[in-house]
C-alpha cells in the first residue's frame, strides 16, 4: 500500500482569534500551531492500512510556510515515512489553487489511496480533497467515517441528514477523514528521535492568485447580552412569554 | 445578462427541504445582480421529482429535471459531470448549492471541472460593482471572512438555516432532460436510515442539545420529551463530552467537530459553553441556556438563561411547550 497524506499546519482549535493590522487576516502572534485534527484520522489512517497490508510507504505533503516542518515531523513521528513540503509564503483562501498545487505534486506517483481530512479547521473550506480527486481524475469519498478495503475495492460509511450512506469505489482513490474513523495514536518518544532523521523534501512553490480577494476578516457580530430570565422552574412561564412574544419563536 | 442556477437537492424522488433555502438564496443573489437575471432551479434524478412544482413560489424561473436512470442516489461523478455541463451551458453568473452533507460533497467537484474557486458554507451574499461578495465564518466561527469573487461563475454553497426560505411567487415553468452517460465509479449502495421520523439536528428548525450536566445516557429522556412537545420540528443534539462517553450518536454532536446548526431556536441543557462548542451553534436565531452554573460561559452567548437544575426546569419547559400546543 502506497499511500499519501495531504496534511495542513492550522492554528490550534483553543486561539483566541486576534484580527491583524491589514484587518484582512489572522494576528499570528502568540498563536499555537497544530496538525490539523481531521488530518490525524487520515494519517492514522494510513498507518494502519499500510501495517495491515504488511508494507507500503506513507508519504506526508504539506503545503505551507517553512513552519510547517514541524507539522510534518509531527506526522513523522506518528509513523509516516517521509515528507514534502511545498513551501510557499502566504496560503490563500481559494482552495482551487492549493488542490492544483497538491494536484501537481501527486500526478502520476503510483499511491493507491489519497487521504484528505474532511476539511481545515482553519478556514473550514471543505473542498480540497475533492479539488484533488476532479484534477486528478480519481473516485473519491468525503467524510469518511467507516472504512474497508478488500483488495482492489473499497466500502465507505459516510454520514449524511438523517442516516449513513454506504458507498464503494474502486482503488486508487482519494478520500477524506471524518471524526469517527478511528483514534489517532499519540507520537512516542522514540518516533519523535526517529522523526528527526526521516527523509523531508523542502520544494519551493507558488501557488496562483486564484479568483478570490479577501476584502476583509472582521469577529463575529457580538450576540446580545443576554438575560437571565430567573432561577429554576419558576422562571420557565416567564422563558415561554419572552420566547413568543419577544423573540417570536414558538 | 447573467442568471443564476440553484442546485435543489433530492432523495428518493422528492425534493428535500433544503431546496427552498437554495431557491431562496438564489433569488436573492439574481435580484442583487439585476438585469432581471432569472433563477434556474435544476435537479438530478432518476424521473419526475416530487415538490419541485412549489418552487415558483420561492422565486424559481425555471425548474430543469435532469434525468438518468441511473441517478436514482447520488452518484458524484456523475452529478458533477452533468451540472458543470449544465453550468457551461447556461453560462451563469452564479451558482448556487446547499452546504448539505450532500452539497459539500458535490460543489467541490463541480468548482473544479469549472476552474472556478468554490465558497462553501456561506452566511450572506450581495454584490458589489457587479461582483458578488460572500461572507463566511472562519476560525470556528470565531470570525467572519469577506470575499470577493471575481469572474463567472461565482459558486457558492449556502449554509443551512440561514437564507430562511421566503415566498415570492413567480410563474415557473418546467423543463425534464434526459442525459445520457454513466453515473461514475463511486456507487452509493444503501442508506441506512436513522429511526424514522428522526430530524437531523443540521437541518431542525429547533434543536434542544444536552452535555455532560445530564448525568447518564438514560437522562436523555428528558431532552427526547421536551423535543417531542416541538411536535416533530425539534432534534435531540449533544455536546462532545456526551458523545465521546459513548451516550449519543456521533451524527448529534454539534460544534467544532460535530454538526454545524443554525436553528431558529437552540436550547442548551447542561452544556458548558467551550468554545468548540458555540463554533457550531453561535449562528442560532435564538438561544436558550439551562445551567445551574450561573457563570458557565453558555450564558455570555444565550439570549435567555435560567439559572438551575436541568432536572427541574426542563421537565416544567416541556409541561408548558405542550400547553402551547394542545
Ligand atoms: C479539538 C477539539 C474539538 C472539540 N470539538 C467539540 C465539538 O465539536 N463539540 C463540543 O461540544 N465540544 C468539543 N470539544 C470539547 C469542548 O472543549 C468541551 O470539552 C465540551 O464541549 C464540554 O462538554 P459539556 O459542556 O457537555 O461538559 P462540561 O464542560 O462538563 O459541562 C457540563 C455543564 O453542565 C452543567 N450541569 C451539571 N449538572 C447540571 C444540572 N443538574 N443542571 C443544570 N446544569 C448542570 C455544569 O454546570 C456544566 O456547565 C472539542 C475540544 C477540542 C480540543
Ligand atoms: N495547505 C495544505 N497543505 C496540505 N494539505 C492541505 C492544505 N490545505 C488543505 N489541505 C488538505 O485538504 C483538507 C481539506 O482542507 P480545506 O478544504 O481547506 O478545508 C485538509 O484536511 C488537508 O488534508
Amino acid at each position: 500500500m502506497k499511500i499519501a497524506v495531504c496534511i495542513k499546519r492550522v492554528p490550534d482549535s483553543e486561539t483566541r482569534v486576534k484580527i491583524a493590522a491589514d484587518g484582512k487576516s489572522l494576528d499570528e502572534a502568540g498563536v499555537k500551531f497544530i496538525l490539523n485534527p481531521y488530518d490525524e484520522f487520515a494519517v492514522e489512517e494510513a498507518l494502519r492500512r499500510k501495517e495491515q497490508a504488511g508494507s507500503g510507504e506513507v508519504v506526508v505533503i504539506a503545503l505551507g510556510p517553512a513552519a510547517a516542518q514541524e507539522t510534518i515531523r509531527t506526522a513523522l513521528a506518528m509513523g509516516a515515512d517521509r515528507g514534502i513540503l511545498l513551501q510557499a509564503q502566504g496560503l490563500h483562501p481559494d482552495g482551487l489553487e492549493t488542490a492544483k498545487v497538491l494536484a501537481a505534486e501527486l500526478k502520476d506517483s503510483g499511491f493507491d489511496l489519497i487521504l484528505f481530512g474532511k476539511m481545515a479547521i482553519d478556514d473550514s473550506n471543505h473542498q480540497v480533497g475533492p479539488m484533488v480527486a476532479e484534477l486528478l481524475d480519481l473516485p473519491c469519498v468525503t467524510t469518511v467515517a467507516h472504512l474497508d478495503i478488500q483488495g482492489s475495492r473499497g466500502t465507505a460509511e459516510r454520514e449524511i441528514e438523517g442516516g449513513v450512506e454506504v458507498v464503494e469505489f474502486p482503488l486508487p482513490a482519494v478520500l477524506t477523514t471524518d471524526k469517527g474513523l478511528n483514534e489517532p495514536r499519540y507520537p512516542a518518544l522514540k518516533g519523535i528521535m526517529a522523526a528527526k532523521k526521516k527523509p523531508l523534501d523542502v520544494k519551493p512553490t507558488a501557488p496562483g492568485p486564484g479568483a478570490l480577494e479577501v476584502l476583509g476578516l472582521a469577529p463575529p457580530p457580538e450576540r446580545q447580552a443576554g438575560k437571565i430570565v430567573g432561577d429554576g422552574a419558576a422562571a420557565v412561564p416567564e422563558l415561554v412569554r419572552m420566547l413568543r412574544e419577544e423573540a417570536k419563536v414558538l | 445578462m447573467s442568471n443564476v442556477l440553484a442546485v435543489l437537492e433530492q432523495r428518493d424522488g422528492v425534493l428535500r427541504k433544503v431546496s427552498h433555502e437554495v431557491v431562496t438564496g438564489a433569488r436573492r443573489l439574481a435580484d442583487a445582480l439585476g438585469g432581471g437575471a432569472t433563477v434556474d432551479a435544476v435537479v438530478v434524478a432518476a424521473g419526475a421529482v416530487r415538490g419541485t412544482d412549489a418552487l415558483g413560489g420561492f422565486g424559481a424561473d425555471k425548474v430543469i429535471t435532469l434525468t438518468n436512470p441511473a441517478f436514482s442516489s447520488y452518484a458524484p461523478e456523475g452529478y458533477a459531470r452533468v451540472l458543470a455541463e449544465r453550468a457551461k451551458v447556461g453560462s451563469y453568473g452564479a451558482v448556487v448549492f446547499a452546504a448539505s452533507a450532500t452539497g459539500k460533497d458535490l460543489a467541490p467537484r463541480v468548482a473544479a471541472r469549472l476552474d472556478r474557486p468554490l465558497v462553501q458554507e456561506i452566511t450572506d451574499v450581495s454584490v458589489v460593482g457587479g461582483a458578488v461578495v460572500a461572507i463566511r465564518p472562519v476560525y470556528a466561527g470565531k470570525a467572519l471572512l469577506k470575499l470577493r469573487i471575481t469572474g463567472t461563475p461565482a459558486i457558492v454553497s449556502l449554509r443551512p438555516n440561514v437564507f430562511t426560505p421566503v415566498q415570492r411567487p413567480k410563474a415557473g415553468t418546467a423543463e425534464t432532460v434526459a442525459i445520457e452517460g454513466p453515473a461514475g465509479r463511486v456507487v452509493v449502495k444503501q442508506i441506512k436510515a436513522a429511526p424514522a421520523g428522526a430530524l437531523d439536528v443540521a437541518e431542525a428548525p429547533i434543536v434542544v442539545s444536552g452535555g455532560r450536566g445530564l448525568k447518564e445516557p438514560a437522562n436523555f429522556k428528558v431532552l427526547e420529551e421536551l423535543a417531542a412537545a416541538f411536535g416533530g420540528r425539534a432534534a435531540v443534539g449533544a455536546s462532545r463530552a456526551v458523545v465521546d462517553a459513548g451516550w449519543r450518536p456521533h451524527a448529534d454532536q454539534v460544534g467544532q467537530t460535530g454538526k454545524t446548526v443554525s436553528p431558529t431556536l437552540y436550547i442548551a441543557v447542561g452544556v458548558s459553553g467551550a468554545i468548540q462548542h458555540l463554533a457550531g451553534m453561535r449562528t442560532s436565531k435564538v438561544i436558550v441556556a439551562i445551567n445551574k452554573d450561573k457563570d458557565a460561559p453558555i450564558f455570555k452567548v444565550a439570549d435567555y438563561g435560567i439559572v438551575g437544575d436541568l432536572f427541574e426546569v426542563v421537565p416544567k419547559l416541556t409541561e408548558e411547550i405542550k400547553k402551547l400546543h394542545a
